[in-house]
Formats: C-alpha cells, sequence, structure tokens
C-alpha cells in the first residue's frame, strides 16, 4: 500500500500518512528521506504554530485544523513533531486525528469538497447535484481524484438549512449550489483558482430573518447591558435573572440563573464562561444568525455572566462549518477590547474578562456540554461521567458555566430590560421567546422568533407551508409529528426544542426522513458507551432491512426493543435520542413499516441468494437451480 | 451512624466518596461489569453495570453512592438489558470461544454465561481487524478487544502510555503508541500491569497458552459473581 502511494503521489500532495479513519498505520518508510525539504518546511510550519499557541497540549485541535488546512491532511511527520513538542503521546494525537471528520490522516484533495447531506439539503435536490457534481469534477464521493486536485464526500447538516443544498469547500461554507453553480466551480478548479479569489456569490449567507421577537427586534447599544448590570448590582442582575425564568436555549432547559448561582458558589478561585456555538443539529441554524447579526450581544451576555460568577476567561466553541463566521467574530472581540468592555477594567469595574475562540472540526457530539469541554482542551469529544457537572469541574477541572448562544443573549438582554419584561412573555415553565430555524416544505425558510407556547398550526401559516403531512420539531433527536397533532404548542411542557423545524408535505417518504436520520447518529455516535456504539450501527442495520424490503414481523419488535435499549442504557444525549426518529415515528405510522415487510414471519438478516455466488462460481454455474428463489410473498 | 444504600431491598453500608460499585463490592454484591476494575479510575463505558437508582439508570461504577438510594440490580429488565450489551460486544467484534486461549478465564465469556446468553442475537459485524504478535512476549488480537480501555489505564500507571483507542464510533480501534504502531517497536514489557489486565483474549502473553487446561481455569471453577473483582483482573493463563 505504501508502495503505491508514493508511485502515484501528485506533485505538492504529501502521501506519507497512511493513517484512515478505519485502519491501523502501515509503513511509511517510503516516504521519509524523499522529501527532505518538505520536511523541513513542515518542522518550521509546526514548530511556529505551536509558538503561536503558547505550546500548551490543550491547543491541539486547533493547532490541527491549521495543519490540515495547510497540507490537506496531518501527515505522519507533523503527528510525531506534535507529540514531541507538546509533550504528549503520539497517540493522543492520532486518536484526535482520527475523531474529527475534518481531519484527515490521508491527503483530502487540494481542493476539498463537502457536501451537506442533511434531509432538508436532500429535499432541495442534494441527490442529483451530488450526482452531477462527481461526473463534473470526474471524482468518486469519498474519494480523491488521481491527480490529488479534488476530492468530494458528504458531511452532516452545514447549518445552512434555508439556502441549501449547502457545503463546505477548504472550509468555506457554500449556500444554494444549482448546476450553474457546479458548472463555474468545476471550471475555477480546473484552471486552479485558489478558493480566496472565487466570487463571493459562493459564499453568500443570508440571514433569513423572518418574524422577529423579544431577543432579534431591538439591539441593544455596545455595554449596555455591563452598565445596567453594574449600576443595578451584580447579585441583583442575578436575581433579575431569575425572575426572568430564563432556561437553557440549546434544549435542555436548565434554569440559568441557578446554572451561573451554583458556578459563583463554587470554592475554586478560577472559573470559566463557554459558549456554546457547536450548532450541530440537523436543521437548526439560528445561532448561526446570531453570530452572524448580534455577536456584541453574545458577548456581552458572556462577559455579563463572567462579572457574576467572577471568571476572567471565556471561549467561544465555534462549529468547523461556521469557520467563515470567525474573522467577523474576532474583528468584534477587538472592537469590544478597544472599547473597554472587554480585558481589563471592563465598564470602568474591577472586572477583567476575556473571550477566545476556539474552532471545532466535524462533531456533534461536541454539542454536549462535557464532550466540548473536553474538545476545548483539545482532546476527542467523548462526554464525561456525570457527576461532577460542568459548573463544578468543567474546562481543566475549574467550574464552568456552559451556555448556548441564545441563552447569552437573552441574558444580555435582561439585565438591560429586567426580568419582568421577560417573564410576562412565554408559558408558566417556558418564559421568553425562541427563536426556531424553519426549513423544509415552505415557501419562507428562515428565522422565526416567537414567544413560547406558539401552536405548530400557527407557525405553518406564517412560513408559508401547506398541504403538511409532519414536522420534525428539535431536529432528529426530537420529535417528529403529524398532522393531527398541530394545535401541540413550543414550550418545554409540550414540545421542547432548540430551536429546529423541519416541514414535511405530502409529497415525503417518511421512512427516507428516518433512514437519514438514523444514518446522521451512528455516523455521529463518538463510540464511547456500548449501546450507542454498537446499537445505533446495528439500528441502522435493522432499518436499513425493513426500509429494503427484507424484514418481517419480528424485525419491527426487534427495531423498537433495540431502540429502547439504545434509549435507556446510553451514556448521553447523543445515543439517549437517537432512536427517536425511529420510536416516534413506529408509533405514529406503524402503517408505513408494516408495508414494507414481507408476509413470513422470519427472514435473515442478509442477502441468502448473494451469499450462494462464490459456490455458484466455483461450480461455474449459473442456472435457475442454482439460485434460491427467495419466495412468501 | 454509617449510611446505607439499598440494593434489591437489601441495605448496603457505604462511605462518602464510594460508588454504588464500591459499596456493593464492599458487602458482597456482584454488579455485572467489563470495564471497571478497583485499581483504576473508573470509565463507564461498558454499560453493563447498569442499575436503576431511584428509578433511573446509571453506570453503577461511575455513580456515587449517597444516602437512602434506591438500587435495582437484579431485575429481569436490567438482566434483560445487560444480555443485549453483552450480545453487541459479541456481535462488533469477532469472538470465538472454542478456539480462544483466554476461553475459562475471560471476563467476556463469564459475564454472558452468568446472564445466560444462549446466543449472539444481534447480526455479525464480521469486523476485519489485524493481529499484533510483534512483541516477543505479548500479542494483541484486536478482533478480541471491547474498547473497556483498561490496557489504557493500567499503561498510563505503568508510566508507558502504550495504549490507547483512537477512531470514532463503530471504527473505535486499539492503537499502540509506537512509531510504526506495532507493539515489537513500543515500551512494554512483560512485567508491565497492562499485559495482564484484559478481560478478554485481546491482550495475550506469549508462552503460556494452555498451562491450565480447559476446565480447571477461574470461571470453569466458579460463576463470575462468585470471583472477587481483583482475581477477575489477574484472570489469566498463569
Amino acid at each position: 500500500m505504501a508502495a503505491q502511494h508514493c508511485a502515484g503521489s501528485a506533485p505538492g500532495i504529501d502521501t506519507g500518512a497512511v493513517y484512515s479513519k478505519d485502519k491501523r498505520p502501515v509503513d511509511t518508510s517510503c516516504f521519509f528521506g524523499t522529501r527532505k525539504y518538505q520536511r523541513d518546511d513542515m518542522k518550521k510550519f509546526i514548530e511556529t504554530l505551536v509558538e503561536e499557541h503558547g505550546g500548551r497540549a490543550s491547543e491541539l485541535l486547533q493547532i490541527l485544523i491549521k495543519v490540515q488546512a495547510r497540507w490537506h491532511h496531518v501527515p505522519r511527520d507533523c503527528i510525531e513533531q506534535l507529540a514531541e513538542q507538546l509533550h504528549i503521546p503520539r497517540t493522543r494525537v492520532i486518536s484526535v486525528v482520527e475523531f474529527y471528520t475534518f481531519l484527515h490522516a490521508q491527503p483530502r484533495g487540494e481542493y476539498e469538497i463537502l457536501i451537506s447531506d442533511s434531509i432538508t439539503d436532500r429535499m432541495l435536490g442534494k441527490p442529483q447535484l451530488m450526482d452531477f457534481l462527481a461526473a463534473k469534477l470526474q471524482v468518486q464521493v469519498g474519494a480523491v481524484r488521481q491527480d490529488g486536485l479534488v476530492s468530494l464526500d458528504n458531511t452532516s447538516c452545514t447549518g445552512m438549512c434555508d439556502q441549501g443544498p449547502a457545503g463546505l469547500i477548504n472550509g468555506r461554507a457554500v449556500t444554494a449550489l444549482d448546476t450553474r453553480k457546479v458548472v463555474a466551480i468545476a471550471e475555477l478548479i480546473a484552471s486552479k483558482v485558489p478558493v480566496e479569489e472565487w466570487s463571493g456569490d459562493f459564499f453568500l449567507v443570508h440571514d433569513n430573518i423572518r418574524k422577529a421577537g423579544l431577543l432579534l427586534g431591538d439591539t441593544i447599544g455596545n455595554g449596555v447591558a455591563l452598565h445596567s448590570a453594574f449600576a443595578r448590582g451584580l447579585d441583583e442582575t442575578l436575581r433579575e435573572l431569575d425572575i426572568s425564568g430564563l432556561r437553557g436555549r440549546g434544549g435542555a432547559g436548565f434554569k440559568t440563573a441557578l446554572k451561573w448561582r451554583f458556578a459563583k458558589q463554587e470554592q475554586d478561585s478560577e472559573r470559566f464562561v463557554v459558549c456554546n456555538a457547536d450548532e450541530g443539529e440537523p436543521g437548526t441554524f439560528k445561532d448561526r444568525v446570531l453570530l452572524n447579526s448580534h455577536a456584541h450581544e453574545l458577548f456581552e451576555g458572556m462577559t455579563l455572566c463572567a462579572a457574576i460568577i467572577g471568571a476572567k476567561q471565556g471561549f467561544l466553541y465555534l462549529r468547523g462549518e461556521y469557520q467563515y463566521l470567525y474573522e467577523p467574530l474576532q474583528q468584534v472581540l477587538q472592537q469590544r477590547r478597544q472599547s473597554g468592555l472587554l480585558g481589563g477594567n471592563i465598564a470602568g469595574q474591577d472586572v477583567t474578562f476575556d473571550i477566545e475562540i476556539h474552532v471545532g472540526a466535524g462533531a456533534y457530539i461536541c454539542g454536549e456540554e462535557s464532550a466540548l469541554i473536553e474538545s476545548l482542551e483539545g482532546k476527542c469529544g467523548i462526554p464525561r461521567n456525570r457527576p461532577p457537572y460542568p459548573v463544578s469541574q468543567g474546562y481543566l477541572g475549574k467550574p464552568t458555566v456552559v451556555n448556548n448562544v441564545e441563552t447569552f443573549v437573552a441574558a444580555a438582554k435582561v439585565a438591560v430590560h429586567g426580568g419582568d419584561w421577560f417573564a410576562a412573555r412565554g408559558t408558566e415553565q417556558s418564559k421568553g421567546s425562541k427563536i426556531l430555524s424553519i426549513s423544509g416544505d415552505c415557501r419562507h425558510p428562515g428565522i422565526y422568533e416567537y414567544n413560547f407556547g406558539v401552536s405548530v398550526a400557527g407557525i405553518l401559516d406564517d412560513c408559508g407551508a401547506d398541504d403538511v403531512f409532519g414536522v420534525q420539531i428539535g431536529g432528529p433527536s426530537g420529535t417528529f409529528i403529524g398532522n393531527a397533532e398541530f394545535d401541540r404548542k413550543l414550550a418545554f411542557e409540550d414540545l421542547a426544542t432548540g430551536g429546529s423545524f423541519i416541514v414535511f408535505d405530502n409529497s415525503r417518504n417518511v421512512l427516507d426522513i428516518v433512514q437519514n436520520f438514523t444514518d446522521f447518529f451512528a455516523h455521529e455516535s463518538c463510540g464511547f458507551c456500548t449501546p450507542c456504539r454498537v446499537g445505533t450501527a446495528l439500528l441502522k442495520k435493522q432499518f436499513d432491512k425493513i426500509q429494503q424490503g427484507h424484514g418481517s414481523a419480528g424485525d419491527l419488535l426487534e427495531l423498537e426493543r433495540l431502540g429502547r435499549l439504545i434509549k435507556t442504557t446510553s451514556h448521553c444525549g447523543l445515543g439517549q435520542t437517537a432512536a427517536n426518529p425511529i420510536l416516534t415515528t413506529l408509533q405514529r405510522y406503524p402503517e408505513l413499516y408494516q408495508r414494507q415487510l414481507k408476509k413470513i414471519s422470519f427472514e435473515p438478516g442478509f442477502d441468502l441468494d448473494g451469499s450462494l455466488e462464490t459456490a455458484r462460481k466455483l461450480s461455474r454455474r449459473n442456472d435457475p437451480a442454482a439460485h434460491l428463489t427467495q419466495g412468501g410473498e | 451512624m454509617s449510611k446505607t444504600i439499598s440494593i434489591d431491598g437489601r441495605q448496603v453500608e457505604f462511605v462518602d466518596g464510594q460508588t454504588i460499585m464500591e459499596a456493593a463490592a464492599a458487602a458482597g454484591v456482584y454488579i455485572p461489569h467489563l470495564c471497571h476494575h478497583p485499581d483504576f479510575t473508573p470509565h463507564g463505558s461498558c454499560k453493563l453495570c447498569t442499575v436503576k437508582v431511584n428509578g433511573r439508570n446509571c453506570s453503577a461504577c461511575t455513580f456515587p453512592a449517597q444516602e437512602g438510594q434506591e438500587v435495582l440490580n437484579e431485575t429481569d429488565e436490567l438482566r434483560e438489558d445487560r444480555r443485549m450489551i453483552t450480545q453487541m460486544l459479541f456481535v462488533e467484534g469477532n469472538h470465538f470461544c472454542p478456539s480462544c486461549e483466554k476461553s475459562g478465564n475471560c471476563q467476556l465469556q463469564a459475564v454472558a454465561y452468568y446472564l445466560q446468553m444462549l446466543d449472539d442475537h444481534f447480526p455479525l459485524f464480521f469486523a476485519s481487524r489485524e493481529l499484533d504478535a510483534s512483541h516477543p512476549e505479548v500479542m494483541i488480537d484486536h478482533d478480541r478487544c471491547i474498547f473497556c480501555t483498561l490496557c489504557v489505564r493500567a499503561s498510563h500507571l505503568d508510566g508507558k502510555e502504550v495504549f490507547a483507542i483512537s477512531g470514532r464510533g463503530i471504527n473505535k480501534h486499539l492503537i499502540v503508541n509506537s512509531p510504526s504502531g506495532k507493539l515489537q517497536d513500543s515500551a512494554l514489557e512483560a512485567g508491565d500491569r497492562a499485559v495482564d489486565i484484559c478481560p478478554t483474549g485481546a491482550i495475550l502473553r506469549k508462552g503460556i497458552g494452555y498451562r491450565v487446561p480447559i476446565g480447571k481455569r477461574i470461571f470453569d471453577l466458579k460463576k463470575i459473581d462468585a470471583v472477587s473483582l481483583a482475581e477477575q483482573g489477574g484472570a489469566h493463563g498463569e
């Protein structure tokens, strides 16, 4: 294998690394020594990077993202150098490379194209577009073209569901892809025009704010929330937050004031504030809009939290798909430092706080707060055992508040307008508003902000959805509701949601949707615990068997039994919700599943006739008697 | 006054800081497990030790014991869940007990017997995994690895970090800390704790195969619930 790589290597493409996501290393000797110049170059690059990142092992992921961008993979030499310079075992570097989907041990194309495989992108014509793209670029999906110039693959939802089909080209978000754009892209690649020089049209991202409410309706001036909080008193402001009834907007709904108070009460002198901007739930893109147009309020909310709990350092964990927001966000941070709203003596008070941006690298699991903290520490995003909870032992084992983007924005508004202003809206247990990301079969996909308690029917009217079959509330990990349930309300009391709202009309096949979601969870499982690691893969097999028409009555029972086990015994929220698409649709539409079944009591899990192929080849027979007719229908 | 929790209705004493697993073990109550070993930091990944604490599923090996907890351990539902989890581990790798040197000393096999697992139930993955027999004294049969990380934790205590788990989801695999990725180029030595810690037959000591004949091995003589945690961890062919 190594020899082949060397023989076929393209100029500028280092083929030395021979790890892949599921293979162990093989001999690399043919690479070493043949490219001494490049190795020296690489060594300097790594040394500079490590220095820029303070030589801290917790920066490993951030460093690897830059290595990947520079060489389109993480070469074996880099792994060795990083291990040495960061004083960590090489296995730690390898495991991080193999964990995050945007990092590769084997070279990807100089132009690395990833197309979002979210159900919403599919509904907008992604499958046909992918075929067209593959044909135009003469590359297979999942592969690197022979000359090393381009690679093409699927990726999980990139958060552009309101303007898909979307994707990433060398990490930059591209939207509203069509055949015209694909032709243009193929030409740009053929003439090797660097992505930085492509027309901005490819990378246009619209906010699409369709309905503004409490949060999106007005913008508070920079520093106003902090000045209000200092004027009122920090303890009093925390009480206002308590009065507001604000609960975490990521979906879990923990009371924000309580979380901040717990962190404040911890004995440790060092504390951290973390904003979870790893918006990975398919169909969710509201944080993208907040980060783009309400970043000051987000940072204001984080700074407020820091002042209240006594933190000096904050982190914004930005999902890798939103890399294009990194520079604009850095500029906002810089402006705030210059205005005295970050750094020392914030707003003239004895408060010191600053914010660093960390970028993810393609791992849905990092949206789970303890996995996010692991990732911030430069490790694989594997959820921790709880207790202890992050409020007592989070980043580097110190008390840490992790909140969603929307939560911090809401907290900043509460500091200005007071708790009653917020609590006057919404329902008993769900105060205030919720920002929804609406996509799928509707005329006006985009961002809608409603007071909690709004009915599904009302939302469907607003977004221009007709002939609706059902809605996926809260993304794949949430609930599928059918058109008999549209009087249900969005609130923690009824339908809790992180904001994803995907509309399906009557032309859609529920099982196709469920299959997409089930594949997603199997792909995103971190693999830490048995029920989720093996269970999500088994669930995919079992569902596919039924979907492909090989299932029998017993298979449905098995599907449900397996789903229940994964739900009740998995380590974290990913596993606990991975079977939801199956369980919630099986409960509502058993007839759709039953229609797929064969009318016999047992079907094996594999193709019996296909398994006889070897025997047919050996006996050089292909007559009807050498085939097994799988009857029963 | 000592503090107590109830496990299946039986009062079990504990001291602050103990997990449910530790309290249970001290009282002689067996909770099935594979990734747990009393000498190492609890991991909580295999999920075999799932118990119901006040109505909610928790991993006994990581969950702290707290005054008045009602813990359910030996219920039909939990036994069924644990059996399915064990079956998952069997189909994920390639476990052929009759041809495995660890048979009779293997915790995975012993737990399966304890849970009355009679078949694999789930479709096999037929994972394609390599064997590493490069080291003169120790071999790794990756087919049998269940990602419990006991070798990772043991090697950490050995001060060597020879092992790590890499990859994601169903593509998880054990990797070795050496320039070639092979065991022979690692710092592993025969005297290391990591050599004998594997609960399955994934890491085996060479040269001692079948020294103890089949039929006279640890779990041939006693069911796993009657073997102490410390004994189980040291279960190898010696």
